[in-house]
């Protein structure tokens, strides 16, 4: 059994947040940056493997990039959190390995010599109809738009941080493929989209004085204004 | 402890679940012969910020080509030989004594390759992408780039397709210095926008 409140999915008693982890952008409590003003592309040899080995598996199984961002997503949460960028990229290519059936999580773990932590499932269900090709650009620079408010369990490139505010279209850009779509099986569906402009004192309440900031949306994520 | 000594470093447990999916990866014969070399050559030496310092450098010296940049970034970078993922979709944007640009991913980490390589952990890592977007101006001091309460923040959270590259402003007293000699000022930060120069 399943149900959906507060952006929440509870399912066979666990409770999955499907407004996922990675969606940080406001996200409070972290602390100071950990700068360094220059490193090696990879600090050890084992990063530049799993970035190879994610390529690899990508190729081999067609994932988009929509496919791709969704495997890392569906970390569970404190893996992601505490993991380093190549962590997370070994474990979605580890997780689309599996999925798409080139390797057995039993393979990994019996060759690992331990636990081989894999990604969540997918909670969204598969996207069969992509719906109508988009038109024309519904928006142009200057235009009052708001962001549509709503969680969906899949992948989106809509943050968190944006849903319900109001802002201003700055540019249009090219039209592409929604990754919404693109994340949950083979339909495409192919909009137009834009940088749109926010105030901070629009976004947070405690926005600070003389900021802008600009996110890109695809055309289905606004409503007018 | 001499046991420590005579033993090299233990193998970690990523580093095992790496060897694991690589290992039964190849015996499938879906890695290619020197793939992971290939990957890693292309990335510590042809693809980095040294390309985005000579993107930078020909914009502050002719005017023309800074205009191109500006109006057509992705064209502009071709230009000069730059290129490929992640930077299919270029928009460049302007610093000025009125105005700061800064770049961020809030979701993953969106960034552009051809011009800057591979990004910096900490870029990739939750409390910049947290924290950017919500009190950029406290980020920024902090990483030491104080500015102005007057000088105006424009944060490009990196959530399409496009990616993006900040022209920073020609440092004062550099007015005698060649192109090359201008390239080796720019810093990856700068163009970043968490430094200015």
């Amino acid at each position: 059994m399943r149900c959906v409140r507060r952006g929440l999915a509870v399912r066979t008693g666990r409770v999955v947040p499907v407004d996922g982890i990675h969606d940080l952008g406001g996200m409070q409590g972290f602390g100071a940056v950990a700068h360094s003003p220059a490193e090696p592309a990879f600090q050890q040899r084992w990063q530049a493997v799993a970035r190879a080995l994610l390529v690899v598996v990508a190729v081999a199984v067609q994932a988009s990039g929509g496919e791709f961002r969704h495997s890392i997503e569906r970390m569970e949460p404190a893996h992601y959190l505490t993991s380093s960028y190549y962590e997370r990229w070994l474990t979605a290519a580890a997780t689309l390995a599996v999925e798409h059936g080139l390797v057995t999580r039993a393979e990994l773990e019996a060759r690992a010599g331990g636990r081989f932590p894999l990604s969540g499932p997918v909670l969204a269900p598969p996207v069969a109809d992509a719906g109508p090709v988009a038109g024309q650009p519904r928006f142009a620079a200057g235009d009052r738009v708001r962001v549509r408010e709503w969680h969906p369990p899949g992948h989106t490139r809509c943050p968190r941080y944006v849903r319900g505010k109001a802002g201003t279209v700055a540019r249009a850009d090219g039209t592409f493929s929604v990754p919404d779509v693109e994340a949950h099986g083979t339909a495409r569906r192919h909009e137009p989209t834009y940088s749109v402009r926010f105030d901070a004192a629009e976004l947070w309440a405690d926005g600070q004085h003389g900021v802008w900031v600009h996110v890109d949306l695809w055309d289905s994520y606004l409503e007018p204004l | 402890m001499s046991e420590q000594a005579n033993h090299p470093a233990p193998v970690s447990p990523v580093e095992q679940r790496v060897a694991a999916l690589e290992a039964l990866l190849t015996e499938r014969g879906l890695v290619p012969e020197g793939f992971i070399e290939e990957i890693t050559r292309r990335y510590e030496s042809q693809i980095g910020p040294m390309n985005g310092a000579t993107v930078v450098a020909r914009a502050w010296t002719d005017p023309r080509y800074k205009r191109r940049l500006l109006a057509d970034g992705t064209a502009a970078i071709a230009e000069l030989g730059f290129g490929g993922p992640e930077g299919d979709h270029m928009v460049v944007v302007e610093n000025t004594p009125a105005v700061h640009n800064v770049i961020v991913c809030t979701l993953c980490s969106c960034y552009p390759w051809p011009v800057l390589g591979l990004p910096p952990a900490w870029y990739k890592d939750p409390p910049y992408r947290a924290r950017m977007v919500r009190e950029p101006r406290k980020v920024l001091a902090e990483m030491g780039c104080p500015l102005p309460d007057e000088v105006q923040i424009r944060v490009w959270d990196s959530s399409a397709e496009v990616r993006y590259l900040v022209l920073p402003r020609r440092p004062p007293g550099t007015g005698g210095m060649s192109e090359a000699e201008l390239a080796g000022l720019v810093t990856r930060d700068s163009m970043i926008g968490v430094a200015r120069l």
